[in-house]
């Protein structure tokens, strides 16, 4: 299995990377050998085996509905690039 | 060519959890920007979440009330797509193995009958924080406080045909969860939200067309003019000979149009993988039956109730039920009035619910309270007064002005049934009205009764409304036929 030059362009759009046209073959490569390494499985007989959807046999705990969290908005806002009125600030988003 | 429109909606509900579905962070509206948003909603690195019990048993409820399968087995998935006021760059939502299965909801349509509509299924997610275009300069402002916030969204099958079915759909959906009190309701708020999908065939067509998705609909008003001007835009496309794009489009109500949100058009890859920081939920049988157990009686377990019990019509019981509060209000009332359910009804369906439409008011904000109407009621009665003095109290009770037992009193609206009284407003107005008794005296027995009316109104006017109408009715006949 092996990706082409689109499916690389779309994945690393889908992922928001920016790329280099003379890197696209060597991602390429690199993918498909990830996808190469999966695709042993499929000498396995997986017959009536259920997919897993978390490597521990563990099944969740949960947590009461109570209000733990207290305000830190301005302890979190000191990473912020830009913040104003309490909202954290992006260049805008609609056209 | 006769079109078929196919509608399926997907409705978000805000579980009213006090906390967020993965984080301890308050759910309360309304807060100052970003001060209910912890580390976990804003996706900082290190965090885990944690699941919230009480959003998992609000999904099996709403399971349990439209009569699904709760699967014993349910995990969560990332769902990612880029967008500002998504800080971890995906979603954690349900893709397979969702926490309720198949199950129905049956609606009633304008003629009277009812239709089942499917429910494919309903999944816990998380939702996003808000993002703000004005008042920012040429930037956006974000507030995470909704990030995190539980979300059950219910994916109906495409069974409904028309706008006004969606809306039937969408306010029995809202009925429930309120009922349910898993979800406070509160569409202004966005508590209750919902996309419409919509696509148009020809009438006896098996395949389905191509659908778009309506997005941003937050009152079932909306519903309806989305999905009918939508309607009306793909058969003007489809005469003319021209293809449906399946894209995300935007209902602007101000406009009453909807428009193609090109930015979502490629996102639609969302490359959903099971998420490794949360284990699957397991859903023990014990814990299904402790939740039915709490099940409250349910809008159509209660109209058929107030059928069966008040013996009331199924059109006034479909409205006292469709709201929990509104059904609570009447037999609170029928209680005071201590059984007398017919009027109850056609007071709260009448002057009590005109009144709260024309304030925009719920009936729990209503300034007449149940037992204040039922008071009333019980005057109409013992024949204290007449019902259409009643209107008066209303009116007056409505605004403040006290109790019925103090209006009647005060305004002295007592309803005149000594026969004395009576006889002289009778006698005066048939002496001034001589041709009317004429006309009356000539006219054939079957159509007395209409003629009859003239003369009740007469009396009634000038005993300023507080004449016993039937006692009026009585004396007039005995004398004009004499």
């Amino acid at each position: 299995m092996s990706f082409n030059k689109s499916e690389i362009q779309k994945i690393a759009w889908l992922a928001r990377l920016s790329i280099e046209q003379q890197d696209i073959s060597t991602y390429s490569d690199e993918l498909s050998n990830i996808l190469n390494l999966v695709e042993c499985m499929n000498s396995v007989d997986t017959e009536g085996i259920s997919p897993i959807a978390h490597p521990l046999d563990l099944t969740a705990r949960f947590r009461t509905d109570s209000v733990t969290e207290v305000n830190q908005r301005d302890q979190f806002q000191k990473n912020a690039a830009q913040t104003d009125a309490g909202c954290y600030l992006v260049p805008k988003v609609i056209e | 060519m006769d079109w078929e429109t196919v509608i399926g909606l997907e409705i978000h509900t805000q579980l009213a959890t006090k906390s967020k579905i993965f984080s301890g962070a308050a759910t309360t509206y309304g807060a100052e920007p970003n001060t209910q948003a912890c580390e976990v909603d804003l996706g900082l690195p290190g965090v885990l979440p944690v699941l919230n019990e009480q959003a998992v048993l609000m999904a099996i409820k709403f399971g349990l009330a439209i009569g699904a399968e709760i699967p014993k087995r349910s995990i969560f998935s990332r769902k990612n797509y880029f967008y500002p006021d998504l800080p971890k760059g995906y979603q954690i939502s349900q893709f397979e193995l969702p926490i309720v299965n198949s199950g129905h909801i049956e609606i009633q349509l304008a003629d009277g009958t009812t239709k089942e509509v499917g429910i494919t299924r309903a999944h816990l997610e998380e939702d996003a924080g808000k993002s703000m275009h004005e008042g920012f300069g040429d930037q956006t402002g974000i507030d995470l406080n909704r990030a995190g916030t539980p979300l059950l969204e219910i994916v109906s099958e495409p069974d409904m045909r028309s706008a006004k079915e969606a809306v039937a759909y969408m306010k029995k959906v809202h009925s429930i969860v309120c009922y349910l009190e898993i979800c406070d309701g509160n569409m202004q708020e966005g508590s209750f939200r919902c996309d419409a999908n919509v696509s148009i065939r020809p009438k006896g067509e098996e395949a389905f067309g191509t659908r778009t998705e309506l997005k941003n609909i937050n009152s079932f008003r909306y519903v309806e003019q989305a999905i009918n001007i939508e309607i009306e835009r793909q058969v003007d496309i489809l005469e003319d000979g021209g293809k449906i794009e399946q894209e995300t489009r935007l209902y602007d109500p101000n406009r009453n149009e909807t428009r193609s949100m090109r930015s979502k058009e490629e996102a639609n890859d969302y490359r959903y993988f099971p998420d490794p920081d949360l284990l699957p939920i397991q859903i023990d049988v014990e814990l299904i039956e402790k939740v039915r157990n709490q099940l409250p009686e349910l809008p159509n377990a209660k109209k058929q109730r107030f059928i069966d019990e008040f013996n009331l019509s199924d059109y006034d019981s479909g409205v006292l039920t469709a709201q929990k509060e509104i059904a609570d209000y009447f037999e609170d009332c029928v209680v005071i009035t201590e059984g007398e359910a017919k009027l109850s009804a056609n007071w709260i369906n009448g002057e009590l619910s005109a009144s709260l439409n024309k304030e925009n008011k719920d009936i729990t904000e209503s300034p007449v309270t149940p037992k204040m109407l039922g008071s009333m009621i019980k005057l109409i009665n013992d024949d204290t007064i007449s019902g259409k003095i009643a209107k008066q109290v209303f009116e007056a009770m409505w605004n403040g002005e006290g109790s019925a037992d103090s209006i009647v009193e005060r305004k002295n609206l007592k309803q005149v049934t000594d026969r004395g009284v009576i006889e002289k407003l009778v006698d005066d107005v048939i002496a001034n009205n001589p041709i009317q008794v004429t006309q009356y005296k000539a006219t054939p027995e079957e159509k007395k009764e209409k003629l009859i009316g003239y003369f009740v109104g007469q009396i009634m006017k000038k005993s300023q409304g507080k004449a016993n109408p039937k006692k009026v009715n009585e004396l007039l006949i005995e004398k004009l036929d004499t």
